[in-house]
């Protein structure tokens, strides 16, 4: 691996709590979905949900959130999946097809295009 | 919300308000070949780093192992992001390319819109894992050769041979390090895409 800064989890332990040791993630987020918040963080909230809150206050991707966590994607995963529920979030989801080897239409891929050149 | 209750750190800056389609596109190749510098060079954020927790058998993890368990392992990659208009955001994924981490390959490359090879022509060796895995994915992928110190020792030509490239898969020199040569990188491959998009929806 390149190296890096280790993204801080402290104790390891820290994982487990903060998902109270569920393990199992909503496999819908992907890494580009984007996160925006529906309503402020509430008083005792858990405060990575919280923070969430805080943070897509405008959209954010779930890759940009576990980076700004300091916590692994899958955790992210578990989170978002609590706040969704609760109607705490909505949830825009990549247009692209998730299979493999599934080509965008052409259209889509001119507007990629057309942004890629005007940078 | 009350943005006094906020910390966000100050390089954070916020996608637009509409922005609703996120797409993604992968930088890969051996340690050191230049995928961070050339994320950096064209992303609008400073490369931000996250991980991935996962067993031997996939990505995420199972019940009986946990998040923490001995079974599981932490891969980490680093990405940035390109707002292409008010409703489009392209994230930029640098995968490393060891034969190790084949599982989050296959987590990264699931819904992206194609990848980048990039290629050092000292350690060609570092591509070939790559570039197998691409095509048993059928991922589309281009293949650019990072010249370090203007290395010019051999040919795209000769690149492409060395790698048993096949004629259909576009080769672009490029300097990671220079923002026009990444954007010409990614431009490269998109036009690639767009190829074989039309090629398809043209085909009944
Ligand atoms: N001379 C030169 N150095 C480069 C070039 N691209 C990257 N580097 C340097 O090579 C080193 C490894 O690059 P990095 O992007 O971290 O590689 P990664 O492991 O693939 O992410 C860094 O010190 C870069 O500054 C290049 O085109 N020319
Ligand atoms: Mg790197």
């Amino acid at each position: 691996m390149t190296p890096r800064k280790p993204v801080d989890t402290g104790d390891p332990d820290r994982l487990y709590t903060v998902t109270g040791g569920r393990s199992r993630a909503d496999e819908s987020f992907d890494l580009v979905t984007l996160i925006v918040s529906e309503s402020a963080p509430t008083p005792g909230m858990q405060s990575e949900h919280a923070r969430i809150l805080e943070l897509c206050e405008h959209p954010v991707a779930l890759v940009e959130i576990a980076a700004e966590l300091g916590l692994p994607v899958t955790v992210v995963r578990i989170l978002l999946g609590d706040l969704l529920d609760t109607g705490h979030i909505t949830a825009r989801h990549p247009r692209a097809a998730a299979s493999v080897a599934s080509l965008p239409d052409s259209a889509l891929l001119q507007e990629v295009l057309h942004g890629l050149r005007n940078l | 919300m009350d943005s006094a209750t906020s910390e966000l750190p100050a390089h954070r800056t916020p996608l637009r308000d509409t922005a609703e389609t996120g797409l993604k596109i992968v930088v890969v190749g051996g340690f050191g070949v230049g995928k961070t510098t050339l994320v950096r060079s064209v992303s609008e954020i400073r490369p931000l780093n996250t991980e991935e927790v996962m067993t031997q058998a996939g990505v995420g993890v199972d019940d009986t192992d946990g998040l923490t368990g001995k079974n599981t392992t932490t891969v980490a990659f680093d990405f940035g992001r390109i707002s292409l208009n008010d409703r489009m955001v392209l994230y930029l994924f640098g995968a490393p390319g060891q034969e190790r981490f084949w599982f989050l390959w296959d987590r990264l490359f699931s819904g992206t819109l194609g990848a980048v090879v990039l290629v050092d022509t000292r350690r060609m060796d570092d591509s070939w894992y790559a570039i197998d895995r691409l095509e048993h994915h059928g991922t589309p992928f281009v293949v650019a050769v990072n010249r370090f110190d203007d290395d010019a020792r051999y040919s795209l030509d000769e690149i492409r041979q060395a790698l048993a490239l096949p004629a259909h898969v576009p080769m672009v020199d490029c300097d990671a390090r220079v923002r026009a040569s990444g954007k010409d990188v990614l431009i490269t491959l998109v036009n690639h895409l767009h190829d074989l998009a039309t090629a398809k929806e043209a085909t009944p």
